[in-house]
């Protein structure tokens, strides 16, 4: 196994690392290094946003337009409710991440660096409101706004949205943010856990990073696992096997069926289909899979795959931005009659009428918010179709149990 | 392709503004169909000739003017 990089030092347990801890065992911020957006391109590191976009292009993007006068907005939103890893990183790494933030700030030319922490995140807030006090001298305006606790809070163009005007609900783009973003200027908007990996790059070098990964993506990543005995927060080598993280957190061979991967706008697979998969957010995209945020919940044997995907959906109903007519009441219906199969009142006319709804739902919203939960839904219907089947005919649950328990290992 | 077949337009719905009337679906059945909560799915948003005026009087009739026809 991969010796950890971003969790390296001090176990997470004991908080927030200290300036001089952090420069004791990694030494201080690298110098300015003229070449560090070709550096971050050629290690391949992808943004850990959930759209694993290449960091590279973005910094370019930006550093192109910037005259100087660019912003950097650090993205510690985390408003996904299945992930946990950008609070655990902010919480007990955020040297790390300022170092990744003030390297990047100066690469593409950046005025202001804005630490965009979800407000659910408290100790992340304190660990990097203090680890800015502790800089003696910051070459810039570094300043903390607290992101609304919402699903769309950290999607980017929200999150300038918010920064700007007070409303976290996405725009239509373009402009994107690289183009316009905070006070109108070039934005580069980036995950606390690609910084922090930026900062790693920038000391020991792109070959270094190169060397972990076993797939086509390069390095390391946070995950964050649910639903299994050792579950939360841990890093593992990109490439590593669904199957292989079920067995590190702790699950036996037959303890699960199915894990929903990328979160709550993510896909269900089975054991058969699911567990021979390198978590790689290149190959899980060839697979018809997400990687997201690294989010793996696992289903247990006891629990019913149907009564979860219903408490999902009714989320996702509630988290609508409420502008769209087909996702309002779209999302409404679809998460009210899942959870009506779940609870065996529903008949089997009431399955075709989710196939149907899912047809019609998908791509007609102003953002994706409807799309992601009709793509949570197919996949269910599909990795759980036996199920299903048998709440439908109101012929008992398969699993037996009916309200499972979906929250995130703390 | 005949000539009446050829896409004269585009059909495009701001989902935003559309208060689900379903004037357009009625005007141009053709082409629009109302989803179970009366929004509308564009069955086909390309527009034959022989159907752009019954497209434009579709586009007219929203109350709200979230139906819009482009011009190819």
């Amino acid at each position: 196994m991969i010796q950890p990089r971003l969790l390296a030092g001090p176990p997470a347990a004991a908080g927030a690392e200290t300036l001089s801890d952090h420069v004791a065992r990694l030494g201080s911020l690298p110098g300015v290094e003229r070449d560090l957006v070709r550096t971050i391109t050629a290690s391949g590191l992808l943004g850990r946003g959930g759209a694993a976009f290449p960091v590279g292009r973005k910094l370019h993007a930006v550093a192109a337009r910037s005259l100087g006068d660019a912003r950097l907005l650090v993205n510690g939103a985390e408003g996904e409710p299945l992930s946990a890893k950008d609070r655990a990183l902010m919480a007990s790494r955020p040297h790390l991440i300022l170092d990744g933030a003030l390297l990047a700030a100066n690469a593409i030319g950046a005025r202001e660096i804005v630490l965009y922490v979800g407000s659910a995140h408290r100790e992340g807030q304190l660990a990097l409101a203090r680890a800015v006090s502790e800089r003696r001298r910051l070459p810039l305006r570094v300043r903390l706004v607290s992101a609304p606790h919402a699903y769309v809070a950290g999607e980017e163009s929200a999150a300038v949205h918010f920064i700007n005007q007070g409303d976290a609900r996405p725009t239509v783009t373009p402009p994107r943010p690289f183009e316009r973003g905070i006070d109108d200027m070039p934005t580069l908007v980036q995950n606390v856990e690609s910084l922090a990996y930026l900062a790693l790059i920038a000391r020991f070098g792109e070959d270094w990073y190169r060397q972990a990964g076993r797939g086509q993506t390069p390095g390391t990543a946070l995950v964050t696992v649910s639903g299994a005995p050792n579950g939360g927060v841990r890093e593992v080598e990109m490439g590593t096997r669904i199957g292989e993280i079920a067995q590190m957190s702790g699950l036996g061979p037959h303890d699960s069926d199915a894990v929903l991967l990328g979160g709550y706008f993510g896909r269900w697979t089975t054991r058969d289909l699911g567990w021979a998969l390198p978590l790689d957010p290149v190959l899980l995209q060839s697979a018809g899979a997400p990687f997201g945020t690294g989010v793996l919940s696992f289903l247990g044997m006891g629990q019913c795959g149907v009564a979860a995907t219903a408490a999902i959906l009714d989320y996702m109903a509630a988290q609508s931005a409420a502008q769209c007519g087909p996702c309002v009441f779209g999302l409404r219906s679809i998460a009210d009659t899942t959870r009506a199969v779940a609870s065996e009142v529903a008949t089997s006319s009431d399955l075709g009428r989710l196939e149907r709804w899912a047809g019609q739902i998908d791509g007609r919203g102003a953002c994706r918010h409807p799309d992601g939960a009709v793509g949570l839904l197919l996949s269910a219907m599909t990795a759980f179709a036996a199920d299903f089947e048998t709440h439908s005919r109101r012929s008992g649950c398969l699993a037996n149990v009916a309200r499972p328990s979906l929250e995130v290992a703390a | 392709m005949t000539p009446a077949l050829e896409a004269a337009a585009k059909l495009v719905v701001d989902p935003i503004v559309c208060d689900g009337h379903g004037m357009c679906a009625e005007v141009l059945p053709e082409l629009i169909e109302l989803d179970d909560w009366g929004y509308p799915i564009l069955v086909a948003p390309l527009v034959p000739a022989y159907l752009e005026p019954l497209a434009k009087r579709a586009a007219a009739a929203c109350p709200v003017l979230a139906l819009r026809l482009i011009p190819r």
